[in-house]
């Protein structure tokens, strides 16, 4: 048998070899880590997140989580309104929320899907204390102690035992709510037998105590609670067994108890506040878009709406993104074709050139593609106006009267021939240095086997140029859609893109999850095109200038 | 390419009239750009040609846009904003991405494919994408910083807004840099490890100033992204790091002052002065690579 090979050191030469390979690649990698970290952190991560933004949609679970709860068991169809207990949960939902002032938000979020809906939030919002009050205002007559926050404290605050798990809900509920940290101190903490024997009161007071203590930063003992631990009280007494209890402000309690005090009727409650409040509409949305994900913000990218009997199209009359879609691909094709005639015939001349003349042609093509693209646009802003260069001229040569100027900008038009104009450069370098390679003396070959300029032209040269046609227009299709700058500038309102609506929903409309779902779309699209763009040309073969 | 002496007078016509289109698409690809020029002497407030322009009268022409540019706190702010953020952005990827240009060009490296997909994907994304990932991503990361890190809020503006130009820069480098490493020969480093210098040394007196002139081109690259960038900005930053971009953004929407064709003019020569860079750099590479300069 063969000895195994070794290496200088005495190792065998495989494994030294396998080392000095390890080594390498390792070196290799050491090299590329910070860059591969730095792009992840501050370039995919970023998009990775506004990727998850398009789905993400919590803030209705987060603002109503009990009415969420109690609506899962209601059926949309049937045509009913939600029990008793579902307006019980959306009371004192709502009246969390509104005390953060979190109830217009989330009625922002639902008028995407149902318009009037943030109104309805809105305005509900303010009223809620008339409907606390129907049981606030008889138990306060009835004994003044109430209306102390110092009584709440001494019969809510932990005494033998805290109801910890009680805490920890509430503090998760106001945390979500809020969006903010609640792990700070509260000086509070719900007795664990008064928890058990009013549960929705010490729900609602411990909601109230964390939210004072984190948010406002008070001491829950001196100060008053919501009005809304008035009706959870007194709901709480209605079916409570106070027998046993001997604790602090036993025969407040039991005062409160025997005098029977009103509790609202929340249905007729919130149908007071707002008729809406007596349909199945309303509930029917939140019940919808209910979910901690949705693909709603998709559905609403595409003119369509997610409904309680699933998806639903917008009207044809107001089916503004579809068609906004549309044209931004029809323009970016017509882009891309009048980008090939303009671009085909330099690029053709350059290739035929000798290098001198050609180089010096070259930079004519490479100064546009260097020059500042607000530069360019402002320049096509100057030609296109209708006291503009182009006009001026028009009218000078009296091709166009003075009062009947041409309008060219602020349309499809404007957009075209500024954005043709700027990607231009991105059509000849390509399909120049596709056209360098062709042999001229194939040409001559078909013209001296007796085809006609153009038949050598038409069978000979083009079929060849044809990858650089392709790679050309490809790189410039995907720079077209995705264009903002430009077609806001001279676009108008006809010629604009579906970039633009993007920046529209970020920095006007605030509906972000729109904005990252026709950004996932638009992204989908440029990715799939990059890919085909690989398999043809080869990202490899991107050359700059 | 020229014409042959027995060609019809079909071929004549068509050879003069291909010749004419073509000075016409070369006229359409300049035009726009020289007639900044001239209009941002206008010694009126309009945006086209006056008619004592066009009869040349000295009294047509006047600085006042420039004046208004060099004294105007808006633009000044601008500027030295934009001069701020593009160099430290550029400095960012030149040092990052030709390190990892030179770890590409090695072989043998695992997931090399993905590796390369993800540090171009800056460039292939449009712009109005990466703007809103980084409008999300950078307004927490902003808030960290200020809340968690107790930094002030104008440098964390900077610094959001130098990252995001940086990372889009950084594509421009790989792509420079590694084609200029495919030419580098490697038997030269051996040559050095050889001779007893360490790899550092090796890096810095053999293969830098060989592979250089690809570095500075790609750090113009990147150094032209970030000075041109303006969506990116206008949603990661906020009115103090207002960059020139942003400011003539504004100014064309809002349609204001003249001076942004003064302030274009300026930036027509400064590109014109970095092509020429560009194009001496690529010639002295390939000169240094032993092919024909073109």
């Amino acid at each position: 048998m063969a000895e195994a090979m070794l290496a200088a050191d005495g190792t065998p030469l495989k494994r030294s070899l396998a080392r000095a390979l390890r080594r390498q690649k390792l070196r290799a990698l050491g090299l590329i880590a910070p860059l591969l970290l730095f792009v992840l952190i501050t370039f995919i991560v970023p998009i990775a997140s506004m990727l998850f933004r398009s789905v993400e949609n919590e803030i209705v679970s987060n603002t109503l989580p009990y009415t969420v709860e109690s609506l899962a068991s209601w059926d949309a169809d049937q045509d009913t309104l939600p029990s008793e207990d579902t307006y019980q949960a959306m009371f004192f939902d709502m009246f969390v929320a509104a005390e953060a002032k979190r109830h217009t938000r989330l009625g922002t979020r639902l008028n995407y899907e149902t318009t009037g809906l943030s109104s309805l939030f809105r305005q509900s919002g303010r009223k809620l204390d008339d409907i606390a009050d129907i049981s606030y205002k008889p138990l306060e007559d009835l004994d003044g102690a109430w209306d102390e926050g110092e009584t709440w404290y001494a019969l809510m605050n932990a005494r033998d035992g805290a109801d910890t798990a009680l805490m920890a809900t509430q503090r998760a509920r106001i945390a979500r709510l809020t969006d903010t940290e609640t792990n700070g101190v509260v000086n509070f903490a719900p007795d664990a037998e008064v928890a058990a024997l009013l549960p929705l009161a010490a729900r609602e007071y411990t909601a109230w105590a964390i939210f004072v203590a984190t948010q406002d930063g008070r001491d829950p003992a001196t100060r008053d609670p919501w009005e809304a631990v008035a009706p959870a009280l007194l709901i709480d007494l209605q079916s409570a067994d106070l027998g046993g209890y001997d604790g602090p402000h036993a025969d407040l309690l039991r005062a409160a108890q025997a005098a029977n005090l009103p509790v609202p009727n929340f249905t007729d409650a919130f149908a007071d506040v707002d008729k809406d409040w007596g349909n199945p509409e309303p509930w029917a949305t939140i019940q919808t878009h209910s979910g901690k994900y949705t693909g709603g913000y998709f559905l609403n990218a595409v003119d369509a709406q997610k409904t309680a009997d699933g998806m639903a199209w917008q009207p044809e009359n107001k089916q503004i993104l579809i068609t906004l879609f549309g044209r931004t691909i029809w323009m970016s094709v017509l882009i891309m074709c009048s980008c090939i005639l303009l671009g085909y015939p330099i690029a053709w001349l350059l290739a035929n050139l000798p290098m001198r003349q050609a180089n010096l042609l070259l930079i004519l093509v490479l100064l546009p593609f260097w020059t500042s693209l607000l530069v360019r646009t402002s320049a096509w802003k100057v030609m296109l106006q209708q006291q503009g260069v182009i006009n001026d001229v028009l009218v000078w040569i009296g091709l166009v009267a003075d009062d009947n100027r041409l309008i060219i900008i602020n349309n499809q038009f404007g957009t075209i021939v500024s954005m043709t104009h700027i990607l231009l450069p991105f059509m000849i370098l390509p399909m120049y240095s596709v056209m360098q390679t062709i042999q001229p003396s194939y040409l001559r070959a078909a013209k001296s086997l007796g085809a006609t300029n153009w038949t050598a032209f038409w069978r000979v040269y083009f079929p060849q140029s044809i990858p650089g046609i392709g790679a050309g227009s490809i790189l410039v299709f995907i720079l077209a859609i995705g264009y903002y700058i430009t077609p806001e500038i001279v676009g108008g309102t006809k010629g604009v893109f579906i970039s633009n609506r993007i920046a529209y929903h970020i920095s006007s409309s605030l509906n972000w999850g729109l904005a990252a779902a026709l950004g996932t779309i638009l992204l989908a699209a440029v990715l799939i095109l990059y890919w085909a763009y690989d398999k043809i040309v080869g990202i490899d073969n991107v050359k700059l200038g | 390419m020229g014409l042959p002496p027995y060609a019809t007078l079909g071929q004549r016509i068509w050879y003069y009239s291909f010749r004419v289109i073509c000075g016409l698409i070369f006229f359409f690809l300049i035009a726009p750009i020289v007639v900044v020029m001239p209009l941002s002497f206008n010694a009126q407030d309009f945006f086209t040609f006056t008619p004592e322009m066009l009869r040349l009268d000295p009294a047509g022409y006047s600085l006042k846009h420039y004046e208004d540019f060099f004294t105007n706190p808006q633009w000044q702010l601008a500027m030295k904003n934009s001069l701020i953020i593009a160099p430290i952005a550029t400095i960012i990827s030149v040092s990052l991405g030709t390190l990892a240009a030179i770890g590409l060009s090695q072989s043998h490296v695992p997931f090399k494919g993905t590796i390369m997909a993800i540090l171009i994907s800056p460039m292939i994304v449009p712009l109005i994408i990466s703007a809103t990932g980084m409008f999300f991503f950078y307004s927490s990361l902003g808030n960290w910083m200020e809340g968690t890190l107790g930094l002030d809020k104008g440098f964390v503006g900077y610094v959001k807004v130098i990252l995001a130009h940086a990372v889009l820069g950084i594509p421009f480098v790989i792509i420079t840099v590694t084609a200029t490493l495919v030419g580098f020969d490697r038997s030269l480093t051996r040559a050095a490890a050889n001779m007893g210098a360490g790899p550092v040394t090796t890096f810095f007196r053999v293969q830098m100033p060989l592979i250089l002139p690809g570095v500075i081109s790609g750090g113009l690259f990147a150094f032209i992204t970030s000075f041109d960038e303006v969506v990116v900005v206008l949603f990661v930053g906020s009115a103090s790091q207002k960059t020139l971009p942003w400011q003539m953004f504004i100014g064309l929407r809002e349609q204001i002052s003249p001076t942004i064709l003064a302030v274009a003019t300026i930036l027509v020569v400064i590109s014109i002065c970095l092509l020429t860079t560009v194009e001496l750099l690529r010639r002295r590479s390939e000169r240094l690579r032993g092919m024909s300069p073109g």
